[in-house]
C-alpha cells in the first residue's frame, strides 16, 4: 500500500543524541511535515510540526503469548492522527532511552487498525560511541536497541579514538552485523539515510542487503545477544520450513528479537521472504529469481541466549 | 445482501460538505453540529451552514452532547464548547495533552480524560481529579446521577466524583477502549484491544459478560431506546445483543443485521423506535428495523468515504451523518 503512513522509529541511549537527530530531521528543508510522538515536551522548538506527548503504555494481549506486547498510548495517538490525514506526510516515534523498541514493532502487526493505515518504515537507534560499551555490558536495554536496529548512528565518534571506534563498531556488529551503521558528530547524517527505509517491506529486503545472500564473517561475539545465520546451497522443501520456523519462533519468540530470510522452494519462480519480530512472523513470495540465478536459502536471527546449534541443525534438515 | 434491492431514501439526503474528517456528531434542538479534523464545528439548519472555529490549527478529536451544548476535545489540550448559536468558548485547557476522551452529562457537567487523570466538573463548577491505573480510553456518564464509568487497562472503574467513597474497580485483563452504561444501569460494556466487548452486570451480582467473535475492534455501540439491546460495530453485520434479560446476553445468540461485504464502523439506535442506522467503512447507510429485518438504503457505498459519526436528532425524524472524507449529509424521515 503506497498510502500507508510511514513511521520511523527512533530509539536510543539515554543522552546518546536522539534528540539532536530528531532536530536535524525537523528543521532541514525538505517540504515534508512530521507529526512527532515524543515522551517529553520542551526540548524539541519546533512551531509547525505536530508534536504529540506518549505515555510508553506497553500492554499485554489476550492471546496466551507473553511476549506479545503492544503499545496501547501508540494505537490510541495513531487512531487520533488518522483524523488529520493530509496533514502531514510521515510519523516519527521518539522513545525514551529505557524503552524497549519490540512493543513499538509489534503494534504494527498487532493491530488491524493501525497496520491499514501506517507502516513501520524502520527502527533508527542512536549510539554514543563513548559510552556504548559500557552501555552493553549494564543495560540490558541499549542491548535491545542495537539488536532490534534497522540504521544504527554511532554518534560522537569525535570523543573517541580510531581504536576505540573499531572496538565499539565490532561490539555492534557482534549484536546485530545486519543494521546499517553510520558513524557521525552531532549527528550529521543525510536524512534520507535515516527516513524512509522500508526496512520491514518483504520487497525492500532483498534490495537493502545486497550481500544478504552472502555468507557473513563475524568475528566478535558477545556472550548474551547473538545472530545467527544458516545458509543452504539449494531449495528447502516448503513442508517441513513452515512447520519448523513456526514452531522455532513460537518455542523460542521471547528470545528472538529479530529474524529475517529469503528462502527457495522447489517449482516456485518467485523467493519466500519473512520477516518477524518476537513471535510474529510476516512473509510472502516475492520477486522472481532471475534466470539463471542460483537458488540459496538464507535465514538469520537476532536474539538472546539462542541455541546456535539446534537452529542450524533445524534449517539444513529442511533442505529438499 | 444489501443495498442493491433495499428501497431507498437517498431523495431525502440533503449532502452538505463539511471539508474534514467528522469526529463526532451533536444535535442541538434543530441544529446538527459536526466536529471536524482540522478543528472547526459545522453547523447545519435548514439547509444553511456555518463554520465555527472551536479549536484553531487543532483537531477535534472527540466530541460529545447533551442537546444543548457541542462539547469537543482537541488536540490543542483544550475541552470547547459551542452553542447553536454559533458561539464557542473554552471549558477546560491542559498543557499540550490529547483530551481523546470525553462525556457530557444533562444539566452541564462534563469529564474528560487527560492520560491517567479523569477531570469532572459538575453542573455547578465544582471540579473533582480521579486518577485511574492506565490512561483514561473512555468516558460514560451513567443513565441517572452524577457517576462516571471509565475504561482503561485491565477493567473500569465507577467514580462518583462528588462523593468521598473509594471508586469501584470492575477487573477483567486486557486493554479496554469505549465503554457504555446500559439505559437502566444494570450494565457497563466495554470495547477491547482483542476484537470483543466485555461487560459486568452491576445487579444483582458483579457477573462478567464476554462478547466475542468479532473479526475488528468495536469502536462504536448504540443502545436501543428500551435498553434491550444493545448495536454494536466492528463486523460486516451490526451485531446485536439482547439485554432484556437479567443475566444478560449471556449464552444467547446475537442478531446479525445487515449483512454486507463491509466492515461496519458507526451505529445508532433511533432514539423511539426499534430502527437502526449501520453506517460502514465503505459509506453506505442502511437503516434496518429490528422486527423484520427490512432495509433502507440512506447512502451507497461511495469510496474512500467511510462513515465515521451518526447521530439521530432528539425526534428521530432526522439522521446526520459524517464521512472520514469530509463528506456528511441529513437524512430527514418523510
Amino acid at each position: 500500500m503506497t498510502d500507508k503512513i510511514p513511521v520511523t522509529v527512533l530509539t536510543g541511549y539515554l543522552g546518546a543524541g536522539k534528540t539532536t537527530l530528531l532536530n536535524r530531521i525537523l528543521t532541514e528543508q525538505h517540504g515534508k511535515k512530521y507529526a512527532v510522538i515524543v515522551n517529553e515536551f520542551g526540548e524539541i522548538g519546533i512551531d509547525n510540526e505536530l508534536v504529540v506527548g506518549a505515555d510508553e503504555e506497553v500492554f499485554e494481549m489476550n492471546n496466551g503469548c507473553i511476549c506479545c506486547t503492544v503499545r496501547g498510548d501508540l494505537i490510541r495517538i495513531l487512531d487520533g492522527l488518522m483524523k488529520r490525514k493530509g496533514k502531514f506526510d510521515a510519523i516519527i516515534v521518539e522513545t525514551t532511552g529505557l524503552a524497549d523498541p519490540a512493543p513499538v514493532a509489534q503494534t504494527f502487526f498487532m493491530d488491524q487498525d493501525v497496520s491499514d493505515t501506517a507502516r513501520l518504515d524502520a527502527v533508527v537507534t542512536v549510539a554514543d560511541a563513548k559510552w556504548l560499551s559500557d552501555r552493553l555490558k549494564d543495560a540490558p536495554e541499549a542491548k535491545n536497541q542495537i539488536a532490534f536496529a534497522d540504521v544504527i548512528i554511532l554518534n560522537k565518534i569525535d570523543l573517541v579514538s580510531a581504536g576505540e571506534l573499531e572496538e565499539v563498531e565490532a561490539r555492534i556488529r557482534a549484536i546485530n552485523p545486519y543494521a546499517k551503521v553510520h558513524r557521525t558528530q552531532n549527528c550529521a547524517i543525510p536524512i534520507s539515510e535515516v527516513l524512509d527505509r522500508k526496512a520491514f517491506d518483504l520487497d525492500r529486503i532483498i534490495e537493502i542487503e545486497p550481500d544478504f545472500l552472502e555468507e557473513g564473517h563475524h568475528h566478535h561475539h558477545d556472550e548474551e545477544m547473538q545472530s545467527v545465520s544458516v545458509a543452504i546451497d539449494g531449495e528447502v522443501d516448503p513442508e517441513k520450513f513452515m512447520p519448523w520456523i513456526s514452531n522455532l519462533t513460537q518455542v523460542e519468540g521471547p528470545n528472538i528479537l529479530r529474524c529475517k530470510g529469503i528462502v527457495a522452494f522447489p517449482n516456485e519462480p518467485k523467493r519466500f521472504v519473512f520477516q518477524g519480530v518476537h513471535m510474529i512472523l510476516d512473509g510472502d513470495v516475492q520477486g522472481e529469481w532471475k534466470p539463471g540465478e542460483k537458488h540459496t536459502s538464507k535465514v538469520v536471527f537476532i536474539g538472546r541466549d539462542l541455541n546456535e546449534k539446534a537452529i542450524k541443525e533445524g534449517f539444513l534438515a529442511c533442505a529438499a | 445482501m444489501s443495498t442493491g434491492t433495499a428501497p431507498s431514501l437517498t431523495q431525502n439526503v440533503a449532502p452538505l460538505a463539511a471539508g474534514a474528517h467528522v469526529t463526532g456528531i451533536g444535535w442541538l434542538k434543530g441544529t446538527a453540529a459536526f466536529g471536524l479534523g482540522d478543528g472547526g464545528v459545522l453547523l447545519a439548519k435548514d439547509g444553511e451552514s456555518h463554520r465555527v472555529e472551536a479549536h484553531p490549527d487543532a483537531g477535534v478529536l472527540v466530541a460529545a452532547s447533551d442537546g444543548e451544548r457541542f462539547v469537543t476535545g482537541g488536540d490543542d489540550g483544550r475541552v470547547a464548547v459551542t452553542g447553536s448559536d454559533g458561539s464557542t468558548k473554552t471549558l477546560a485547557e491542559t498543557k499540550g495533552a490529547w483530551i481523546d476522551s470525553l462525556a457530557v452529562n444533562a444539566g452541564g457537567a462534563f469529564a474528560y480524560g487527560v492520560g491517567k487523570r479523569v477531570i469532572a466538573r459538575d453542573d455547578k463548577g465544582r471540579e473533582k481529579t480521579l486518577e485511574v491505573p492506565s490512561a483514561a480510553r473512555g468516558l460514560a456518564f451513567a443513565p441517572k446521577g452524577y457517576r462516571l464509568a471509565i475504561s482503561h487497562y485491565n477493567g473500569a472503574t465507577l467514580w462518583f466524583p462528588n462523593v468521598e467513597a473509594k471508586p469501584e474497580s470492575l477487573e477483567w485483563k486486557g486493554s479496554h477502549l469505549d465503554i457504555t452504561w446500559s439505559p437502566d444501569a444494570r450494565f457497563v460494556v466495554t470495547s477491547m484491544q482483542e476484537n470483543a466487548l466485555h461487560g459486568w452486570r452491576l445487579i444483582p451480582d458483579k457477573g462478567h459478560m464476554r462478547m466475542s467473535g468479532y473479526p475488528s475492534k468495536t469502536r462504536s455501540f448504540s443502545w436501543s431506546s428500551d435498553g434491550k439491546w444493545l448495536a454494536t460495530s466492528g463486523a460486516e453485520a451490526a451485531i446485536i445483543w439482547p439485554f432484556e434479560s437479567k443475566e444478560g446476553p449471556m449464552g444467547k445468540a446475537p442478531r446479525e443485521c445487515g449483512v454486507r461485504p463491509a466492515k461496519v464502523s458507526r451505529v445508532a439506535f433511533h432514539p423511539n423506535t426499534l430502527v437502526l442506522a449501520v453506517g460502514y467503512e465503505d459509506g453506505c447507510i442502511l437503516l434496518i428495523r429490528l422486527n423484520d429485518a427490512s432495509e433502507l438504503l440512506v447512502r451507497p457505498a461511495v469510496k474512500d468515504s467511510g462513515i465515521t459519526a451518526m447521530a439521530w436528532d432528539k425526534g428521530g425524524k432526522r439522521l446526520a451523518f459524517g464521512c472520514e472524507d469530509g463528506q456528511a449529509g441529513i437524512l430527514t424521515l418523510p
